[in-house]
C-alpha cells in the first residue's frame, strides 16, 4: 500500500472552510426565539459528525484506489440491499415525514441509505464507465450504465424521494459526458423527459419535436433506437396531460406553487415565499449572525436543514451568499482539476462524479430558497444539519484527496 | 471511456464553463432579490414579526367656564388579543375564560372585532379592572397573543349632575363604521355616544398612538421592546371649554332631588351662554364607561321616567300659560290690544264658545281685566278672546315667526323639534276641512292644544322677553353668539310684557311664593294637563319660565316639571332658588378667571 500524507490543500481547506461555516450556520438555526431543543443542540451533533466524519475520510485516504475499485461492487450491492430493507421497514423523518428515507432499528434511526446510495452509484457507474475502450456512442451500448443507475433509482423514488432521484440523474448525465459522449446523445437521451414537460404546450412541444428530428437525422442513430427515441417522444407528449389529470389535487397545486409561489401564500407557497422573504430582507450584509427575524421568529421553515440557506442570505447578506457560493465554486474547480489529473479513468471519473453529485445538491437545494427549483427536500453540502451526510461527504473528500495525491502533476502526462 | 489528454483537457474546460455559468446564474439570482428587490423584502419582513397595537389616546377633558372639571380621564386597562384567525381567536377566548370570566356574549363580541379589523388587536375587555389585570399577568405565558396595555379611562366626577348634557362614550359600534363619518375610524375605539362628547366628537376624539411589538409565525408575542421599533406616542387634543356653570349645574341637580321629574335650562340672554342644562331623572354616565352592564341599561331602558330621555331637548310638552306672552305678542304686534285694553267678556270663571264653555283655571274668575293684569293673573278668558280676535292665519304665522316651530339650536345632538301648526291647511288635513271649528284658537291662546314645545325652545323664547325682544341661540361650547330680532313692539309695549312679567312674581301675580330678597324676578308660571291621571286626578307639567333681575337680566331660566300634581308656582320656586343660587353666590371664583 502507498503511504502518502496529503498534499492537495487547497481542496482540503475548502472543505474544511464550507465545513467551518456549515456548523456555525446550524448553530444560528438553532437561535430563535421559542426555542426547540432539538434544534439547538444540533450543531453539537453535527461538530460530532464533522469530527467522526474527517476520521472516517483520513482513514479512506489512506487506502488506496485500488482498493475502492475492489470494493466497490460489494458496497453498490450493499447500498442496494439497504435501500430495499429501507423501502420495507424505513421511516420518515422531519419536513420529510412522509417519505421512508430513513433506516430505523428497533425505533433508532440508523441513518439516510439514499446518502450511501449516491456514493457507490458514483463509484459503480465510474467501473462501468472505465471499463470500456470507448465512450458509448449508441443507446445500446449505455444499457448497462443505465441499469446501475436505475436500479436505486426506482427504490429511490419508491421511497419517493424526487430530490434524491433528481441528484442520480445529474451523476448519470455529467458521468456520461465525462467519459466522453457526445453531446448530441446526451440530448437524445434526455429528449424525452424534455418532451414531457413542453407537452403541456403544443406549439413549444412542436417545436422541440423539430429540432429532435434534426438531431436525430444529424447523429445518425440505430434505425431502431432513432424509431424508439422518435415514438418515446411522442409517447411523452400524449402521456403528459394524461398524467397531469391523474395528479392528487395536491400534487398540481404543488407544481402551480412553483410556477407562482404568491398564488397560495398560506398554504403550499408559504415555504418558499417565506425563504425568499428571509433572503431578500438580508441585503448586502444581513441582518447579523443569528439575528435573522424571519428564522427567529419561525416564519422561516426546516432553517436547519433543507432552508439553512435562507439563514446565510438573511443574517449574513448578499456578502454571506457570496461568500458560500464562490466556496462551492473553488471547491467544484478544484474537483474538475482533480478528475483531469487522475491518473487512471476509473479515479477520473469518480472525482468528477462525486463533485457532480455535489453540484446538483447545491444548485436544486440553493435554487428552492429563491423559487428557482421545486422544493425536493435535498440537503446542501456541508451546511445542512444531518450526520450521514456529512459523513458521506467527507468520505468523498478522503476519495478525492486519495484520487488527487495519486494522479499526475500535469494533465497531458496522462496514460489513455 | 475516451480518455486522452487532450479531451479530458477540453472537457474540463467545458466543466469549469459550465459550472461559472451555473454559479453566476446563482449569484445573479440573489443578488437580484437580496440588493433589487431588498426594500420590498425587507417591508415584508417587517409586516411578518411586527404588529401594531393601537395606543388608545385620551380625549380632551372638559371643563365649565370657571374651569372645574366635568369630564377627566382616570388610568385604566384594556386587555386585547393578537389572534391570526378568529378561530385561534375562539379557542385563546375559551383558555381565558378558565382564568377570568368572560360570558359567550363578550367572546362573540370580540370575535366580530375581529372580523371587522383583523389587523389590530382584538379588544376583549375594554375595561378591565387592575383584579382581572393581575391574575392575567399572573398567566401571560399561557397566553401568548395577550395584550394588556394601560387605558385612559373615560370618568365624569359629577355623574348624574351633569349626564343630561355631557352624555357618555362607547365602542364604536358597526352600523355607525358604515356611515361616512365614521369613516376613520376602527374597530373597538371609543366614540361620543350623547350630549357633548358626540356632539363635540371630532374636537374631543385624540389622535391614536402606536406601539409594535414583535410577533412569531404563530403569532406569539416575542418582544413588548417592539423589535427596535418606538412607540408612536398618542395625542391628547386641547382641553374643551364650555359655558356650564359647573356649581349652578350641580344645584339645578339637586333641586330635582330624587323624585320630580322634568327638565331645567338656564341661560345667560344677553350671550346665549347655557349656565345649566338638566334632565331629571338622570343617569350614571360613567356606567357607560367600557361598556355598559345589560342589568343597568335595561333598568335605565324600563324606568317610567326614562331617564335616556332628554327632557330638555326631546320632550316635547305643551307650554301652557308660559305661552300667553306668545299670544300678547302677536296681538300687540297686529295692532288689535294694547297693554291696557280690556276685552269684551269680563272673566267670570269660564267662557262660552258656541254651547262649548271653556273654564279659566280660576274658576272665581279675574273679572274685567287688562292684558297686563292678564298676564299677572294669567287669566285664561281674557287669552281666549284675545285669541278669537287674532284669528287662525295670524295666530299661526304668529307662532312661525316667534319659532314656535323651529329647533333651538343648542349644541346637542338629537334636539327636537317643536310641534305648532304651520297654517290652517294643518287642522284641514288632520280633522277634514269643516271638520274643526275656532275653538282650536281658545287652546292655541293658552298654549294647549296643537302645541308642543321643548324646555330649550321656551328657554329660547325667553331671552328676547328678557332682552330688547332678540332670541339668542343657547350655546354649550359655542362661543359666537348669534342674535335674530324675534318680533318688533314698541319700547313701551315691551317695557309693559316686562312690568307684566315682574308683576307676576310679585304679591299680585300667579308667582308670589317665587319672590326673593333684593331681586326682581320677571316671569311666567304655566300649568299644562298631561293627560296622565293618578289616582283619578290629572297631572301637569308645571312650567316656569323667567329671568332676573328683572331690570337687567343676567340669567334665563326655564323649569318644567314632567307629570305632577302641582301647578306652576311650584316651578316658579325652583326657578327663584336657582337665581338666588346664581345672583347671590358669592363671585370670587368668577372675577378672577380670564375671559369671565
Amino acid at each position: 500500500m502507498i503511504r502518502k500524507s496529503v498534499s492537495d490543500y487547497p481542496l482540503v481547506i475548502l472543505a474544511l472552510l464550507l465545513s467551518a461555516y456549515g456548523i456555525a450556520i446550524v448553530y444560528s438555526a438553532g437561535q430563535t426565539d421559542f426555542p426547540v431543543a432539538y434544534i439547538v443542540g444540533a450543531w453539537k451533533r453535527q461538530l460530532g459528525w464533522f469530527v467522526l466524519s474527517l476520521v472516517a475520510a483520513y482513514a479512506l485516504f489512506r487506502a488506496s484506489v485500488r482498493l475502492v475499485d475492489w470494493m466497490t461492487v460489494p458496497l453498490y450491492w450493499l447500498g442496494i440491499g439497504l435501500l430495499v430493507v429501507t423501502l420495507v421497514f424505513g421511516s420518515g423523518a422531519g419536513t420529510a415525514a412522509s417519505v421512508k428515507g430513513w433506516l430505523t432499528i428497533g425505533g433508532v434511526r440508523i441513518g439516510q441509505p439514499s446518502e450511501l446510495a449516491k456514493l457507490t452509484v458514483v463509484l459503480m457507474l465510474a467501473r462501468v464507465l472505465a471499463s470500456r475502450k470507448e465512450a458509448p456512442k449508441s443507446l445500446l451500448d449505455l444499457w448497462k450504465p443505465a441499469a446501475v443507475v436505475g436500479l436505486p433509482w426506482l427504490l429511490i423514488m419508491a421511497q419517493p424521494d424526487l430530490g434524491t432521484g433528481i441528484v442520480f440523474i445529474g451523476i448519470f448525465f455529467a458521468l456520461l459526458f465525462w467519459s466522453g459522449v457526445s453531446w448530441q446523445l446526451l440530448a437524445l437521451i434526455a429528449s424525452p423527459a424534455v418532451s414531457l414537460i413542453l407537452a403541456f404546450s403544443t406549439g413549444l412541444w412542436g417545436a422541440w419535436f423539430l429540432i429532435l428530428i434534426a438531431l436525430v437525422l444529424y447523429y445518425r442513430p440505430y434505425i431502431v433506437e432513432g424509431v424508439v427515441l422518435v415514438l418515446a417522444n411522442v409517447a411523452m407528449g400524449v402521456i403528459a396531460p394524461l398524467l397531469w389529470e391523474r395528479l392528487a389535487p395536491y400534487q398540481q397545486r404543488r407544481l402551480l406553487v412553483f410556477l407562482d409561489p404568491s398564488a397560495d401564500p398560506r398554504a403550499s407557497g408559504y415555504h418558499v415565499l417565506q425563504s425568499q422573504v428571509a433572503i431578500g430582507s438580508g441585503g448586502w450584509f444581513g441582518k447579523g449572525y443569528t439575528l435573522g427575524t424571519q428564522k427567529r421568529l419561525a416564519f422561516l421553515p426546516a432553517q436547519h436543514t433543507d432552508f439553512i440557506f435562507s439563514v446565510v442570505g438573511e443574517e449574513l447578506g448578499f456578502i454571506g451568499v457570496a461568500l458560500a457560493l464562490t466556496l462551492f465554486l473553488l471547491l467544484f474547480m478544484r474537483v474538475v482539476r482533480v478528475a483531469s489529473r487522475a491518473n487512471d479513468s476509473f479515479g477520473s471519473l469518480v472525482a468528477f462524479g462525486l463533485g457532480a453529485s455535489w453540484f446538483v445538491h447545491v444548485v436544486v437545494n440553493v435554487g428552492m430558497t429563491l423559487n428557482l427549483m421545486p422544493i425536493t427536500g435535498i440537503p446542501l453540502p456541508f451546511f445542512s444539519y444531518g450526520g450521514s451526510f456529512m459523513l458521506a461527504s467527507w468520505l468523498a473528500i478522503g476519495i478525492l484527496l486519495r484520487i488527487s495525491s495519486e494522479g499526475r502533476g500535469r494533465a497531458d502526462t496522462l496514460a489513455v | 471511456m475516451s480518455f486522452h489528454p487532450n479531451e479530458v483537457q477540453r472537457r474540463g474546460r467545458t466543466a469549469s464553463v459550465i459550472l461559472a455559468g451555473a454559479f453566476v446564474f446563482l449569484a445573479s439570482a440573489f443578488f437580484r432579490t437580496q440588493i433589487l428587490e431588498h426594500a420590498q423584502y425587507t417591508l415584508q419582513s417587517e409586516t411578518n414579526r411586527l404588529r401594531e397595537v393601537p395606543l388608545p389616546a385620551p380625549r380632551a377633558i372638559i371643563y365649565d367656564r370657571h374651569g372645574a372639571v366635568i369630564a377627566e380621564n382616570l388610568p385604566g386597562y384594556s386587555v386585547s388579543i393578537l389572534a391570526k384567525t378568529a378561530d385561534g381567536l375562539r379557542v385563546a377566548l375559551r383558555g381565558l375564560s378558565g382564568v377570568i370570566n368572560l360570558t359567550p356574549e363578550q367572546i362573540e363580541a370580540a370575535v366580530r372585532r375581529f372580523k371587522q379589523a383583523p389587523n389590530r388587536p382584538t379588544t376583549v375587555l375594554a375595561d378591565a379592572s387592575f383584579d382581572v389585570v393581575s391574575v392575567l399577568e399572573e398567566h401571560r405565558v399561557d397566553y401568548p397573543g395577550l395584550i394588556i396595555q394601560a387605558a385612559p379611562k373615560r370618568y365624569y366626577p359629577d355623574k348624574e349632575a351633569v349626564a343630561s348634557f355631557v352624555g357618555y362614550t362607547g365602542e364604536v359600534t358597526e352600523s355607525e363604521l358604515n356611515q361616512r363619518q365614521y369613516r376613520n375610524y376602527k374597530s373597538g375605539q371609543e366614540v361620543g355616544k350623547a350630549g357633548l362628547e358626540r356632539q363635540y366628537e371630532a374636537q374631543l376624539r385624540g389622535k391614536e398612538g402606536t406601539h409594535f411589538v414583535e410577533v412569531d409565525a404563530r403569532g406569539r408575542v416575542v418582544g413588548e421592546a417592539g423589535g427596535g421599533r418606538g412607540d408612536i406616542a398618542p395625542e391628547s387634543p386641547e382641553a374643551l371649554y364650555t359655558n356650564i356653570d359647573l356649581d349652578l349645574q350641580r344645584f339645578a341637580a339637586s333641586l330635582f332631588g330624587d323624585s320630580l321629574q322634568g327638565g331645567l335650562m338656564a341661560v345667560d340672554p344677553k350671550t346665549g351662554e347655557v349656565l345649566a342644562i338638566h334632565s331629571a331623572p338622570s343617569y350614571d354616565p360613567n356606567k357607560f364607561i367600557g361598556g355598559v352592564s345589560t342589568q343597568y341599561y335595561s333598568q335605565l331602558r324600563d324606568d317610567p321616567r326614562r331617564p335616556l330621555y332628554n327632557k330638555v331637548i326631546q320632550g316635547l310638552y305643551p307650554p301652557g300659560s308660559t305661552f300667553k306672552l306668545a299670544t300678547a305678542i302677536m296681538g300687540l304686534e297686529a295692532n288689535i290690544v294694547g297693554l291696557d285694553d280690556r276685552m269684551p267678556t269680563p272673566c267670570t270663571g269660564g267662557y262660552f264658545f258656541g254651547n262649548r264653555y271653556f273654564r279659566c283655571w280660576d274658576r272665581k274668575g279675574h273679572g274685567n281685566v287688562n292684558l297686563r293684569q292678564a298676564i299677572e293673573k294669567s287669566c285664561d278668558v281674557y287669552f281666549y278672546q284675545l285669541g278669537l280676535r287674532l284669528g287662525i292665519a295670524r295666530m299661526l304665522a304668529g307662532g312661525v315667526s316667534l319659532k314656535m316651530r323651529d329647533k333651538s339650536g343648542i349644541d346637542l345632538p338629537n334636539e327636537k323639534q317643536p310641534l305648532w301648526p304651520y297654517a290652517a291647511e294643518y287642522f284641514n288635513k288632520r280633522y277634514g276641512t269643516g271638520g274643526w271649528s275656532n275653538g282650536v284658537l281658545l287652546s292655541l291662546s293658552i298654549g294647549q292644544g296643537e302645541n308642543s314645545q321643548t324646555v330649550a325652545n321656551m328657554a329660547k323664547f325667553y331671552t328676547a322677553l328678557a332682552t330688547d325682544g332678540s332670541v339668542v341661540r343657547p350655546e354649550i361650547v359655542r362661543r359666537q353668539t348669534e342674535r335674530t330680532k324675534l318680533f318688533r313692539l314698541s319700547a313701551e309695549q315691551l317695557d309693559g310684557l316686562k312690568q307684566a312679567l315682574a308683576g307676576v312674581v310679585s304679591s299680585r301675580g300667579t308667582a308670589a311664593s317665587a319672590q326673593i330678597q333684593g331681586v326682581v324676578i320677571a316671569g311666567k308660571t304655566g300649568t299644562a294637563q298631561s293627560g296622565v291621571f293618578r289616582n283619578g286626578v290629572e297631572l301637569n307639567h308645571a312650567w316656569f319660565t323667567g329671568y332676573a333681575p328683572a331690570d337687567d337680566p343676567k340669567i334665563v331660566v326655564v323649569v318644567m316639571l314632567e307629570q305632577v300634581p302641582y301647578h306652576g308656582t311650584v316651578a316658579a320656586l325652583m326657578a327663584s332658588k336657582m337665581i338666588e343660587h346664581y345672583l347671590k353666590r358669592p363671585t370670587i371664583q368668577g372675577a378672577q378667571l380670564e375671559g369671565d
